[in-house]
């Protein structure tokens, strides 16, 4: 089953004085569910793009995006941020926690906007330090942690609302390869528990451990290759 | 109970106002100031306007007062002075009785003669006004006796010659003696005192606003009064002398309610207009004294609010340019936020519950530190004031109480917390704004 479908997008942005860039060029992608998928390419080829289309921060100029049976091209910034709250979970590269809170209080923000109660919020934020390992940590603040524990701390947060995709920018980019290669191996732990992770990466061995790679350049979808 | 969202987004404004507990602090500084200045303001002029009823009410709200008036010195000279040397002027019985078979409702008519006198006490002597009138004035004017009693009709029939004292008259004659028993002069008659009354107080009467005090007055029957005095008064007071005819100075209408204050107050002047070919007559209404006070009041009231409301405004600017700073230096977390699933509308509130608290908790702070500088401005206001050499004493003696009303509690209190949504709704307007995709690339 399809689990994330963008047929024929388009994606122009506007830079002012009738001048037009062409971010992304009718691609059209199917995600499967359970998935491990890799987007690759060079900076400025579009996969930031097709990430942010993918994790619904932005819409697209033209085509569909179906995401879990719905069309979600055309929602209304309300809606859009419902289902980010609901069904996606982000990575970012410079793990992107709110520093003046501690690691259970960020991997708890997406629960506070789906109206979770604080009790529960504690429960489900415990349960998922433990499973991203952070074990005692988990009350530090982010400047207390390393980068792998800050990262970890970003993927317990991703998987707070039970997403449908989790969605990682160049999750190990700021890691020496070391704790990078830990990373990878929660993902590749959540791709084998049957989630569905899309990585988007430059690095080839990052590559090799996922199910399929997109290759993107020039704002096309150059091969969709399984491996 | 709050709902979740309520208590939620609270917890969440206060935790990160906490983060920066000296801006904070700082910020809410200009709230409390503005509160303080509104608390401060209204309670002192609260303070003035009750002290200045007081003095209306001692009249009675209910009553109306008719005062017999002294025409001119240069009309007297001219016409009158020829022919008895004595002027002949003011309210007469006939005038009283008129207006008891006229004026529906008056419950008491207080008719009353005043005179200008010495009174003497062996060797102490000193000037008062005595008061010719009937036993039921007291009531009409709340009097209340501090020892011995008032006046009763027994006196009046008897034509008895005694008398009740204000309190500094007792003062000033007997300051040891128990005055009750004591026999005292006044003018050439002897007077047997009967009662002493507590202190009253300074009362604004008259129809120059003269102010009057009750506690140089002394109390005799009026029958004793025209008895004694006769009709020709004589006052040796201002250098040479003057004769004057007046059978009564005043005459006090009860009536039952203030519904019916201003219907008799017509009547009154029509009757007083159709009987006295000269002005001789003034008409003193308390009640429109008091409203009067009340439409003054207001006055202050918004001159002083508009003032202390720049000091708002003020404040209000520093909070909006604090979280104009906070949303910028919190770009990045505002983007999080968006992607793990805030609206705009999460992202405004959290913002807005954060001015809103800065601005709530600078109002509350400002109440009580208004209220405790409303009790030092009158007294700091004194002080000056008698440094300098300036303010009268009545200007002072009203000045020396200051009233926190609920209402100017509400006010502040209402004030500061809207100051915190106008001075918020722009920052959190901005801040929900954001593309969530810069917002996150924001370093």
């Amino acid at each position: 089953m399809s689990l994330a479908q963008l047929i024929n997008l388009r994606k122009v942005y506007q830079m002012g004085a009738g001048v037009e860039v062409v971010a992304l060029q009718d691609i059209s992608l199917t995600i499967e569910a359970g998935q491990y998928t890799a987007i690759m390419g060079p900076s400025g080829s579009g996969k930031s793009t097709i990430l942010n289309l993918i994790g619904c921060l932005d819409r697209p100029t033209s085509g569909q995006y179906i995401l879990g049976g719905e069309d979600v091209s055309r929602l209304s910034d309300g809606e859009l941020s419902e289902v980010r709250g609901r069904r996606i979970g982000f990575v970012f590269q410079s793990f992107n926690l709110i520093p003046q809170l501690t690691a259970l209080d960020n991997i708890e923000v997406p629960l506070f906007y789906q109206r979770i109660h604080r009790r529960q919020r504690r429960h489900r934020s415990l349960e998922l330090a433990e499973q991203v390992g952070l074990g005692a940590r988990a009350r530090h603040k982010p400047m207390e942690l390393s980068g792998g524990e800050q990262q970890r701390v970003a993927i317990a947060r991703a998987m707070a609302n039970d997403p449908l995709i989790i969605l990682a920018d160049e999750p190990t980019g700021n890691l020496d390869s070391r704790t990078g290669q830990e990373i990878l191996a929660i993902f590749g732990d959540l791709a084998a528990r049957g989630r569905t992770v899309i990585v988007v990466t430059h690095d080839e061995s990052v590559g090799r451990r996922t199910h399929c790679i997109i290759r993107v350049a020039d704002g096309k979808v150059v091969s969709q290759t399984a491996n | 109970m709050l709902s979740f969202k309520t208590t939620e987004t609270l917890r969440l404004g206060i935790e990160s106002l906490l983060l920066h507990p000296g801006r904070s602090v700082l910020t809410m500084l200009g709230i409390l100031f503005g509160v303080c200045a509104v608390i401060a303001t209204l309670s002192v002029v609260e303070g003035i306007s009750h002290k200045m009823q007081e003095e209306v009410l001692k009249m009675g709200a209910t009553n109306i007062i008719v005062q017999a008036v002294r025409p001119p010195e240069s009309q007297t000279t001219t016409s009158a002075a020829a022919a008895s040397d004595a002027l002949a002027y003011g309210l007469t019985y006939d005038d009283a009785e008129r207006i008891q078979s006229s004026v529906k409702g008056a419950e008491v008519i207080v008719p009353a003669r005043k005179i200008p006198a010495m009174a003497r006490y062996y060797t102490r002597r000193t000037r008062v006004e005595v008061f010719g009138t009937v036993p039921w004035y007291n009531e009409t004017y709340g009097i209340q006796v501090a020892s011995g009693r008032w006046l009763t009709p027994t006196d009046l029939h008897k034509t008895d010659n005694v008398c009740v004292l204000g309190a500094s008259v007792a003062g000033a004659l007997m300051p040891r003696e128990e005055p009750v028993g004591q026999t005292l002069w006044l003018g050439e008659y002897a007077y047997k005192v009967v009662g002493v009354l507590k202190a009253r107080g300074m009362g604004s009467g008259g129809k120059a606003g003269k102010t009057q005090d009750y506690d140089r007055a002394v109390y005799i029957p009026l029958t004793a009064a025209s008895r004694r005095w006769g009709q020709v008064l004589t006052d040796r007071s201002a250098g040479g002398h003057s004769h004057e005819i007046c059978e009564l100075h005043e005459i006090t209408v009860k009536l039952a309610s203030a519904q019916q204050v201003h219907p008799a107050e017509r009547i009154i002047t029509h009757l007083l207009e159709k009987f006295h070919t000269a002005p001789d007559w003034y008409v003193l209404v308390p009640l429109e004294r008091l409203e009067a006070l009340e439409r003054t009041k207001w006055l202050f009231v918004v001159l002083g609010v508009s003032i202390a409301a720049i000091s708002l405004l003020v404040g209000g600017i520093g909070i909006m340019n604090i979280m104009l700073a906070s949303v910028t230096e919190r770009t990045r977390e505002i983007g999080i936020r968006r992607a793990m699933g805030a609206k705009r509308r999460d992202v405004v509130e959290q913002f807005l519950v954060e001015t809103v608290v800065l601005s709530t908790l600078g109002g509350l702070a400002g109440v009580p530190i208004g209220a405790g500088l409303a009790t030092v401005i009158p007294w700091g206001l004194t002080r000056v004031a008698t440094t300098l050499g300036i303010g009268g004493e009545a200007a002072l003696s009203s000045l020396s109480q200051t009233i926190v009303t609920p209402g100017a509690v509400i006010l502040a209190l209402g004030t500061s917390v809207l100051v915190g949504v106008v001075s918020g709704v722009y920052p959190a307007y901005r801040a929900s704004m954001m593309d969530p995709i810069r917002a996150l690339r924001h370093e």
